[in-house]
């Protein structure tokens, strides 16, 4: 291979590293983007004259441009409260590519070293897995999926199926060759595979299951590069690969779920017993005395959950911040790490609307703050501020690491109706006597209590 | 390449994505997702090889869809983190 491909492969892994870097603080993110994407340019273009491409040229310009258009027309349009599943779609579609490479060189029957042919087959399998897995992730957020598809003894059958899939490419591998048919076998076998561990796994949990597959493709590109010996694919393939199970991991910590209960258990089957009746009622607040509570405090913390996204109240929420901090009251945002549907994308959604990162502040930053607010604001928000996490044994959210709201001296909850969340777990906030219950749909709400501070 | 050189790569490059994430806050995991998903992009590389030397139709056929889906792959990694980070900005007013 001629020097300059080397060197160029070279360049783009040190972009890559370099572009993750300053992807990981807010003020150098956005070049760290662009690094990496030119990096990828570089990558792209000398490929063309890579020794071992001869043909196909036409075919290969019209892929990207089919693919690549394709994705930049529904990345520029996609909202962005769906960008998780996107992130699924775009993820799959590389574990897919993974796949493929691989198929093209066992098809080929080429003589390969044994480690190159069991790197090859091994990364087939968690490309595919990946490939079919993303594809139901995206189509169970997408609300392409609704029905969480659950019978008894299914782990059993995906056990069996998985060890079937391994042996087939174990045979492939000792045998030294790739069958044709027991070739085609594995591969749908282990697109099946991905489908059946995705499809019992409920909409909470999927964030943590895509950011496990954005691994695996990792994992999937790398041990392919091996195979095409492309060091920039190895590279970059194993850092994400390590750098995204690392990731998962963080996720699931966050919402207090060991990775193997998100995959190997069902949420919502334990629980519902043991939460004990509550204490106290249900305080409602009108909008305008709810207004001057806020406008004569000093400071006040808003926490906003999932319910404040879908009710697309982040603009009116921001207004009413501004408003805030021109009368002198100091304003600040505690995200819970789940609060979106993924950690950090409450975040995406509260920069879309204008608000500044830095009066955001997480939960190890915030938690400390609550006993000296004189008003907290909870907007579609529920488990991640109920107190029962910290004090009930007994609640099936026990030990979740939450936002103290409860230790405000004021706390405000705007609230759609009375019933439970999305989990349907009772939560004795809304009942504490410092809690008053503020009923209405998000953004009305945002608006009234803004009329009513512009009023005073 | 010498099967301990790819071993060595391996290992330093596992050490690299584990340090280069640690100290990520909460803030960037939804955008720092979306960017490794774009890195993993690069398999665009191995797909152009796999198709560049395809020679039946069937590895031609195999060969375009691995290009189509890592050109997706990569192009709509891009848009959307870049799309995200695009909207971070500190309230002193530097909107670099």
């Amino acid at each position: 291979m001629s020097w300059f491909i080397q060197a160029a492969y070279f360049t783009a892994a040190v972009l890559f590293i370099f572009g993750l870097k300053q992807m990981s603080s807010p003020v150098t993110a956005r070049r760290g983007i662009i690094w990496a994407g030119a990096g990828m340019v570089l990558a792209t273009l000398v490929t063309f004259v890579h020794p071992q491409v001869h043909a196909n040229y036409l075919l290969m310009i019209l892929a990207i441009g089919i693919g690549g258009g394709l994705a930049w027309w529904s990345g520029k349009r996609v909202a962005m409260t769906d960008m998780p599943q996107m992130i699924a779609l775009y993820n799959g579609m590389g574990g897919g590519a993974a796949a493929a490479i691989a198929a093209v060189e066992l098809v080929k029957g080429e003589e390969m070293e044994f480690v190159v042919l069991a790197l090859a087959v091994l990364g087939a399998l968690i490309g595919t897995v990946a490939f079919s897995g993303s594809a139901i992730a995206f189509g169970k957020l997408q609300g392409l999926i609704r029905k969480a598809f659950r019978y008894s003894g299914q782990q059993k059958v995906n056990l069996v199926l998985f060890s079937v899939t391994v042996l087939l490419g174990l045979i492939m591998v000792i045998s030294g060759q790739a069958n044709p048919v027991i070739l085609t076998i594995f591969f749908i076998l282990a697109l099946v595979i991905g489908v059946l561990m995705t499809l019992p796994i409920g909409g909470a949990d999927m964030p943590v299951v895509i950011s496990l597959y954005n691994a695996l493709t990792g994992l999937a590109v790398g041990f392919e590069g091996f195979v095409l010996q492309n060091p920039a694919m190895m590279i970059a393939g194993i850092v994400v690969g390590s750098a995204g199970t690392l990731l998962t991991q963080l996720m699931a910590k966050a919402m207090n779920r060991p990775i193997s209960n998100v995959l190997f258990s069902n949420f919502g089957e334990s629980g519902g017993e043991g939460q004990g009746e509550v204490q106290g009622a249900l305080k409602p607040i009108e909008a305008s005395d709810a207004g001057v509570m806020m406008a004569f405090a000093d400071k006040v913390i808003i926490v906003p959950g999932y319910g404040m996204a879908v009710a697309q109240a982040q603009h009116k929420i921001w207004e009413l911040t501004q408003l805030l901090q021109d009368r002198g009251v100091t304003v600040k945002f505690a995200i819970h790490p789940v609060a979106g549907r993924m950690p950090g994308h409450m975040n995406v959604l509260l920069a879309e609307a204008g608000v500044p990162y830095d009066i955001i502040y997480d939960l190890d930053e915030i938690n400390s703050e609550f006993p000296t607010a004189d008003v907290a604001l909870v907007i579609g928000a529920n488990d991640v501020v109920n107190p029962d996490a910290r004090n009930n044994p007994d609640s099936p959210i026990y030990g979740m690491p939450i936002l103290n709201v409860d230790q405000a001296k004021n706390v405000i909850v705007i609230k759609r109706g009375k019933g439970a969340g999305f989990s349907g777990i009772e939560n004795p906030l809304f009942y504490a006597d410092n809690t008053r219950m503020l009923y209405g749909d998000g953004q009305e709400m945002a608006s009234a209590l803004i009329s009513a501070i512009k009023e005073l | 390449m010498e099967g301990f050189v790819a071993l060595y790569i391996f290992m330093l490059a596992a050490f690299t994505g584990y340090e280069v994430i640690s100290k990520v806050p909460v803030i960037l995991h939804t955008p720092l997702m979306s960017g490794s998903n774009f890195v993993h992009g690069i398999v665009l590389v191995g797909a152009m090889v796999a198709l560049g030397h395809a020679d039946t139709t069937t590895e031609m056929v195999i060969g375009f869809f691995a290009v189509l889906l890592a050109a997706g792959n990569a192009v709509g990694g891009y848009v959307v983190t870049e799309r995200m980070l695009e909207m971070f900005k500190s309230s002193k007013g530097d909107k670099s």
